[in-house]
């Protein structure tokens, strides 16, 4: 039970669509703050997570509120565009009152063996962030090996990322065990030398309950009890959140109940 | 650990609840004869021995001890089986029997998973996913060679050498028991084999499996005992072959027992394994893989990676891991899902780590041992790790078959190969690089029975078995298992 509502606490409530509207965004924050009043004593979730042409929306609905808004930037998913453009995708976002930056990695020129280039794309991006903090997507599914994954990762780490986060959820595989694991790795071995901590997200494919215990338990494992709050573990799921429901209603009440009971936003 | 603290667990805690295996389903008896002749019988003394669980110190049943006329009863048993059924049967219906007991095992596997936890200590993950299932696949490998010895042996007349009286150790003992009875069936011989004192149950209830399977009766016979009884196996006049797994001194013993008899003998002996880190090594990787070369069933492991030999460049590194994982262990109840680490088998062999232990201290060796709990009551031992050792120290030299690990650093291949080889024992290696070159330069020039590459521990029943010089002799599992059962014409 502390598990699942710690879970809960952990979501970055997702949206990012093409079809994203202000109302979807409106009712999904709402969502955020009240995950099933049915129940009393469940936390939110951590933030939601938009589009920049979103946050504005988000932000209105948001005030004051301890749920945080998180944006997607530089040309997601596929950062496929010019430096400036990502750049200025990045200033937009946070001047709309994003809290958090959730950017992509030059996937194209970290296979082409393009390191410099992809630190300093992120070292650029982090500066563009000001207060706001950086969350640097690896997309592992594009990357292919586990190698490539850890490579990735201590660069992101080294050019200032305060999270790193493993796939845009557009492309799979996303967040594998394997590969969540081998970033937590990253990061332990980073606050092992350095003592900065550096957040973690899994995102995409993580849609059950067990799935998201077996990753807490996964970082508990190898970075430790420190690390399970939402300001240094996320996950980022859109479905996620109604099977958490589903469990802790069944952890209360002994049955099932019908997903019919737990609102859709 | 099985934490079962009730600690009210803050916002910077989360404590795992107990995930104990239930024991419900296990059928027990409070007494267990001897299995001589299909048939259970009373050992002819009239005493029984208690065996107990290790983790709490009960009294889990009372198992009878046979002496030498009781083990000339099984092995006149075995010898009428072998000349009257099982010798004269086609290899094939000898296979269905083989494959029968395989079946049988899967289907009790959570029974016996949970006794052997109960009766050896070990924890239930390692029981249930690897001792079991384990020994189910040696029947079915065995069971799968039986008609088709004659690919085995090409060109060659064979055939079986007759009774085989097998004597197995505690730490693995069904598993043991698989090892040891499939080949010798197989191969068309029958079977006296005498599980450990300590552990005697699950090959009890392997042999109410064997008596279900309807095996013709005599062919495997099972009786319990301590060294009298084994004594009483090695030198009966009728054995044809003495099989064991046990430790060195033991085995000297066999050894010189036999002698000037025509017994066929293997022994599967001690050891004092090295374990080597490189420097290009998968650091993290190579880290569990020391875990699980020494503290895999609470180093109760004849092939346990118990001298571990690091690369000076990066000793630091891997040292700081290590302990690092080590903390991360739980040490406790057997039956609960989230032990890694559950008792050590016995009392007296408790007392043989605490004395090694004792020793590393006093020779001046650097002790780490995690900060955990243990519980008060059972046999328990801390993992532990000694550093700042040398080829000289006795605890890098003897075999102390337990959690206990000393580490050496190394600064060239060659060194690290003679330091490897410096041992009197030769059972196991394991490399860690990741240059295949250096893999196969050093698979080449370690003198022990297997060589493990990124990887310890890993069995197969495919996959041969054993040692060089005092780590014994023979093979076990594979193509060379069925070998040290059959005489070549």
């Amino acid at each position: 039970m502390q598990g699942l509502k710690m879970v809960l606490n952990m979501i970055d409530l997702t949206t990012l669509e093409g079809k994203d509207t202000p109302g979807k965004v409106k009712q999904m924050c709402y969502k955020a703050q009240h995950l099933h009043d049915a129940y009393t004593g469940l936390p939110t979730v951590a933030a939601v997570c938009v589009y920049p042409s979103m946050v504005g929306v988000a932000r209105k609905e948001l005030k004051g509120n301890i749920v945080k808004i998180a944006s997607v930037s530089t040309a997601f998913p596929s950062g496929q565009a010019p430096m400036s453009v990502k750049l200025e995708d990045t200033r937009f976002a946070v001047s709309e009152g994003a809290d958090e930056i959730d950017m992509v990695i030059s996937r194209g020129k970290f296979l082409a063996g393009e390191y410099n280039f992809v630190f300093d794309e992120i070292a650029a991006i982090k500066e563009a962030c000001g207060k706001a903090r950086l969350k640097v997507i690896l997309e592992t599914g594009e990357l292919s090996t586990l190698d490539n994954v850890r490579r990735a990762s201590d660069i992101a780490i080294h050019a200032g990322a305060d999270f790193i986060k493993t796939s845009t959820g557009k492309i799979q595989p996303a967040a594998t065990m394997q590969v969540t694991y081998t970033m937590l790795m990253a990061i332990r071995d980073h606050y092992d030398r350095t003592g900065i901590m550096i957040g973690m997200k899994p995102a995409g494919g993580i849609s059950t309950s067990k799935l998201a215990l077996h990753n807490l338990v996964m970082v508990k494992e190898v970075l430790g009890n420190q690390w399970l709050s939402n300001e240094w573990f996320r996950f980022g799921a859109s479905s996620l959140a109604n099977d958490v429901l589903m469990q802790i209603m069944k952890t209360e009440t002994g049955l099932y109940q019908s997903p019919d009971y737990f609102s859709m936003d | 650990m099985a934490k079962k603290t009730t600690k009210k667990s803050n916002e910077t805690g989360w404590e795992y609840a107990p995930s104990l295996e239930s024991i419900g389903h296990i059928d027990l008896k409070e007494s267990y004869d001897l299995f001589i002749d299909g048939k259970w019988v009373k050992p002819s003394s009239g005493k029984y021995f208690e065996t107990i669980n290790p983790a709490n110190e009960k009294v889990l049943a009372k198992v009878a001890h046979a002496n030498e006329e009781d083990v000339d009863r099984a092995v006149k048993a075995a010898r009428k089986a072998y000349d009257t059924v099982w010798s004269k049967m086609p290899a094939s219906e000898r296979a269905k029997y083989i494959f029968r007991i395989a079946r049988l095992m899967q289907e009790r596997a959570r029974e016996l998973s949970v006794i052997e936890t109960l009766d050896a200590g070990k924890s239930i993950r390692e029981s249930r996913d690897i001792d079991v299932p384990l020994a189910c696949n040696h029947f079915f490998y065995y069971a799968g060679w039986a008609d088709k010895l004659e690919y085995a042996f090409p060109i060659r007349d064979f055939e079986p050498l007759g009774v085989a009286g097998q004597i197995i150790p505690w730490n693995f003992p069904l598993l043991m028991a698989a090892w040891k009875i499939a080949p010798a069936l197989a191969a068309g011989n029958t079977v006296v084999l005498k599980p450990a004192e300590t552990t005697p149950l699950t090959a009890l209830k392997l042999a109410e499996i064997i008596e279900l399977s309807g095996l013709p009766p005599g062919v495997v016979n099972i009786v319990t005992g301590f060294g009298d009884t084994g004594a009483a196996i090695v030198e009966h006049p009728e054995v044809n072959k003495v099989a064991f797994t046990g430790s060195t001194a033991v085995g000297k013993h066999i050894q010189r027992a036999v002698a000037g008899t025509d017994k066929k003998v293997t022994l599967e002996l001690g050891g004092k394994s090295s374990n080597i880190i490189f420097e290009d090594a998968p650091i993290d990787q190579a880290v569990e893989g020391i875990v699980n070369g020494i503290f895999f069933n609470q180093g109760h492991v004849c092939c346990a990676g118990s001298r571990l030999f690091v690369q000076e460049s990066v000793a630091d590194l891997v040292v700081r891991k290590l302990k690092q994982r080590m903390d991360s262990l739980y040490v406790g109840d057997p039956l609960d899902k989230n032990t890694d680490i559950g008792a050590i088998n016995s009392k007296e062999q408790l007392e043989v780590i605490n004395k090694y232990i004792k020793i590393g201290i006093e020779e001046g060796a650097e002790m780490y041992q995690p900060n955990c709990e243990i519980p008060s009551k059972g046999y328990f031992c801390k993992p532990t790790l000694f550093s700042n050792v040398a080829q000289s120290n006795v605890i890098a030299q003897e075999e102390i078959f337990g959690p206990v690990l000393t580490i050496q650093t190394f600064r060239t291949v060659d060194e690290v190969i003679q330091k490897a080889n410096n041992s009197p024992y030769g059972l196991a290696a394991g490399v860690w690089t990741d240059k295949g070159s250096r893999i196969f330069n050093l698979t080449s020039k370690l003198r022990a029975g297997v060589v493990w590459a990124n990887t310890y521990n890993k069995f197969d029943p495919a996959s041969p078995f054993g040692g060089y010089k005092e780590s014994g002799f023979g093979r076990e599992g594979g193509l060379h298992g069925l070998r040290a059962y059959v005489k070549l014409k």
